[in-house]
């Protein structure tokens, strides 16, 4: 036995260089180094140092291949004055409240429909989130030919068809009919995600509860009142942070269909941001407008945080 | 059958305002079935109007008096001739493939280490670590354009693929790091301490018990980061200029419209075809994408 055992320590000093390399491998605060580098590397590079940058820049003049110099405040006062702003702050949260609230009403709806005993319930879910998967900008290619002045088929229907009309709906020609047409492509896009997460949640209400509030005599309103809203929260706060989030900071939509016209009326933060920054090429601009955002998304994280914290003392459960 | 006895008081309570209810026959008709018509004809009629619009003749296409525009009544392949052979598409979806593959590589290789040494290295603060990544993606595209745009120009990337492969991961990482996360937790940490016992090193029960294991979620994380970076747009928006290195969703919409004369068959031709390769994807790992949507959300 000892031979073995000294055969066994020979062997291990016996090659010394791969044998460290493999101990620095194993020496753990290396490790850990090792892996988080790759991705702590690309966030740091790519996120949080553009984060900082973009706030510098919102002080600054800085044009496209030019350095800026140090302006202060002149930026966020010339925005002040800016009616175009204005109009995009109001559109944003105009958009943004609207469609979350259109988003998770019909999408908590089509969550409560899915989660019925129905046939081809797997095939459905998968077609109920196609509009989620397929790129947004072309989905909103899709939305700019059914909002056309002149071959509308939502005007076709209306006029030729049902006869409740008498001329062709003009979507995007008029700023409220525009901002209306926006916000509905918006919950279009939105409700399979609701609806979904939602569904996940539903499936996680135990089927007793339901059972015991049907022998008290629960109405199907006091059994959603009490047993499904509030088992529901946890889930419903994070997806509406997220939802708020997105719907906040959106783009695409509005550049593909509108991109801001009639005469900037349907702007929102980010387009303006884009027009002004980089076709416009005012990039201390565009960033001020851009760093105007950051409260209103620092209150949707707290939002989250406190969702969160209030799902973990629903559940009892400690900190893991 | 003591439940019979006692739900008799008020048989007619659930029955009156059945919203949510197990009955089935005509009011289930009414509550479920037609409602949930409704949101699938919704739901899906602008990819139907897209995949019409594709096939239809341009005289048809205008006149609605004498074709009912909901249907084609002579198909024809001009638009999607026009899309492939007279525009730069294939082009763009190669382009587009090659950006997503290579950003969905990048950050699968920085989320699977990350993910590890988060979950299984235990070390102080990993919780941190974990919350720090996660605020990263609450970080919107929206607000790092500019400065990313700025930087850039300044690496001397402006218009070249690398500027978006290097970004992408700015939202790909964070998101898969979760998801992988959720996913080592539920294989059993025994299997390492055994390999660890055995005298394995770290990174050999990385590469020999984890990943292996853990190939579901590598494959859903590997999903979402190929689909989300297909359909990122603002960033090649900003990033890229000359027509032939656009991906497909900015190509769509800035190379097919030209002025004022839309060519609209081209252009749901060009959404259309767009769509598809995703579509695709997506439906073969559906059930993977569902589980782990719901999964991190849930998380």
């Amino acid at each position: 036995m000892a031979d073995i055992a000294q055969k066994w320590s020979f062997a291990r000093e016996a090659s010394p260089g791969p044998n460290l390399l493999a101990r620095l491998f194993d020496w753990k605060p290396f490790l850990v180094f090792l892996c988080l580098l790759p991705a702590i590397g690309l966030l740091v590079v790519f996120l949080t140092y553009p984060l900082g940058l973009g706030l510098w820049l919102a002080f600054t003049d800085t044009k496209i291949g030019r350095g800026g110099a140090f302006i202060g405040l002149e930026n966020f006062a010339s925005l002040y004055h800016d009616p175009i702003f204005w109009t995009a702050v109001g559109n944003t949260i105009f958009y943004t409240a609207t469609a979350t609230i259109g988003k998770f009403a019909l999408g908590l709806w089509l969550a409560l429909l899915l989660n019925h005993h129905i046939p081809f319930k797997s095939l459905i879910r998968a077609i109920v989130l196609v509009p989620w998967i397929v790129p947004t900008v072309l989905s909103a290619v899709a939305f700019w030919w059914i909002y056309d002045p002149q071959f509308s088929i939502i005007s076709y229907i209306l006029k030729d068809v049902l006869h409740v009309r008498s001329t062709n709906i003009d979507f995007l020609g008029t700023p409220w009919a525009a901002r209306l047409s926006l916000i509905a492509a918006n919950i279009w896009r939105g409700i399979p995600f609701v609806a979904i997460s939602l569904l996940a949640g539903l499936q996680t209400i135990s089927p007793s509860l339901y059972e015991a509030a049907m022998l008290d005599g629960a109405t199907p309103w006091q059994r959603f009142r009490h047993i499904t809203a509030p088992m529901l929260m946890p889930v419903l706060s994070v997806v509406l942070t997220f939802s708020v989030l997105f719907t906040f900071t959106d783009f695409q939509l509005v550049y593909a269909i509108t991109r801001g016209g009639p005469i900037n009326s349907t702007h929102l933060m980010a387009t303006l941001a884009f027009q002004r920054g980089i076709p416009g090429g005012q990039l201390g601009e565009g960033a001020a407008i851009a760093v105007s955002m950051i409260p209103f998304l620092i209150a949707a994280t707290l939002f989250s945080y406190f969702g969160l914290a209030r799902r973990k003392w629903q559940q009892g459960e400690g900190n893991d | 059958m003591t439940d019979a006895a006692l739900a008799t008081p008020e048989p007619a309570a659930p029955e009156r305002l059945g919203v949510i209810s197990w009955e089935s026959g005509p009011r289930k008709l009414v509550t479920v079935y037609l409602p949930l018509a409704c949101f699938v004809i919704v739901l899906l009629f602008p990819f139907y109007w897209m995949a019409i619009t594709t096939f239809k003749p341009n005289n048809e296409l205008y006149n609605y008096k004498d074709f009912n525009p909901l249907f084609v009544h002579s198909p024809t392949l001009a638009n999607v001739k026009k899309l492939f052979f007279d525009t730069d598409y294939p082009q763009w979806l190669w382009t587009t493939m090659l950006i997503a593959i290579a950003a969905t590589a990048l950050s699968i290789f920085a989320s699977v280490l990350a993910a590890y040494a988060i979950q299984r290295l235990r070390f102080r603060g990993a919780n941190w670590v974990g919350l720090a990544i996660y605020l990263a993606y609450l970080v919107p595209p929206s607000i790092l354009f500019i400065p990313l745009a700025a930087m850039v120009v300044k690496l001397g990337l402006f218009d070249s693929p690398f500027a978006l492969i290097l970004t992408y991961p700015t939202f790909l990482v964070p998101f898969c790091t979760w998801l992988l996360i959720g996913y080592f937790k539920s294989i059993p940490y025994e299997l390492e301490e055994c390999a660890l016992i055995d005298g394995a090193s770290r990174l050999q029960i990385l590469r020999k018990i984890t990943l292996p294991l853990a190939v579901p979620g590598l494959i859903s994380a590997g999903i979402f980061a190929f689909t989300l970076s297909w359909n990122e747009f603002i960033y090649a928006l900003a990033f890229i200029q000359s027509s032939e290195k656009k991906t497909l969703p900015v190509a769509v919409l800035t190379q097919l419209v030209q002025g004022d004369d839309y060519q609209w068959g081209a252009l749901m031709a060009g959404a259309l075809f767009g769509s598809i390769p995703v579509a695709l994807f997506y439906s073969f790992f559906v059930d993977y994408y569902v589980s782990s949507l719901t999964g991190a959300v849930k998380e």
